[in-house]
């Protein structure tokens, strides 16, 4: 695979929250003339309404965040012709509503946008080491893993989408 | 010595976030678990209650993955991040 990881890609953990508007700016400056661009946010749900998460805290590894996220920037650009990506994922404590994770990717043409930010959220799901624990009203829980998300990456590896 | 890191759940289970390893005992990422338990038997029913992930040097590691002296290991549940 080629180790490529462009000056235009972001990739960055942190406790503050950010802003979707200087993404998109910062993504436009770094892409140049690009012909689509595709933003996923992800945001803390409430999930029920008789015991509802209160607040989400995310614990992460932090030696190993970055290289990962990093790689699978590499891998996204393998597969699809891009012009930048964005990635920021926070950790710590979140309120419900709060933004949790933002994908951006900037590409001439949508296909490669939309199917690459769909992969890097799919893969990052399974790979990156962030762990999610909710606070709801009758204690604290650890989230566990959905097999769905496990099927959708194997599916990428198979070149089935 | 192997530097072995634990992460969330584990971590809290356990009640420990890094021990360290005799680098000889470790060859392979697959003896990780049955030397802990060596080294820890009241460890056991965690570490044997679920398949935890490997990382060896910040990258996911399968069982056959090669473990040298230095090397820094992490121990975890399956990732839940996004």
């Amino acid at each position: 695979m080629m180790e490529r990881d462009a000056l235009q890609d972001l990739v960055q953990v942190q406790r503050d929250d950010f802003s979707v508007a200087e993404h998109y700016q910062r993504l436009q400056q770094a892409a140049g003339n690009t012909g689509a661009v595709v933003f996923f946010v992800g945001t803390v749900r409430a999930e029920s309404e008789t015991d509802p998460v209160l607040a989400l805290e995310l614990e992460h590894y932090p030696a190993m965040t970055e290289k990962s996220l990093r790689s699978l920037v590499v891998e996204a650009r393998s597969r699809w012709s891009l012009d930048a990506i964005t990635i920021v994922h926070r950790v710590g404590k979140l309120a419900v509503g709060q933004q949790i994770v933002l994908v951006a990717v900037s590409s001439r043409h949508r296909d490669e946008a939309f199917l690459s930010a769909r992969f890097l959220m799919d893969t990052l799901k399974t790979q990156a080491p962030f762990w999610k624990k909710e606070h709801r009203r009758s204690g604290a829980y650890w989230v566990a893993a959905r097999e769905q998300d496990d099927a959708a990456v194997a599916e990428w590896r198979q070149g089935n989408r | 010595m192997i530097q072995v890191l634990f992460f969330a759940q584990l971590r809290e289970l356990l009640d420990c976030d890094s021990i360290e390893l005799p680098a000889q005992a470790v060859h392979v990422a697959g003896d990780l678990v049955p030397v802990l338990v060596t080294a820890r038997p009241h460890w056991a029913e965690v570490l044997q209650s679920k398949p935890w992930l490997v990382s060896v040097n910040q990258t996911m590691a399968k069982s056959t993955t090669g473990v040298n002296d230095g090397d820094e290991v992490a121990l975890f549940p399956p990732v839940t991040g996004g």
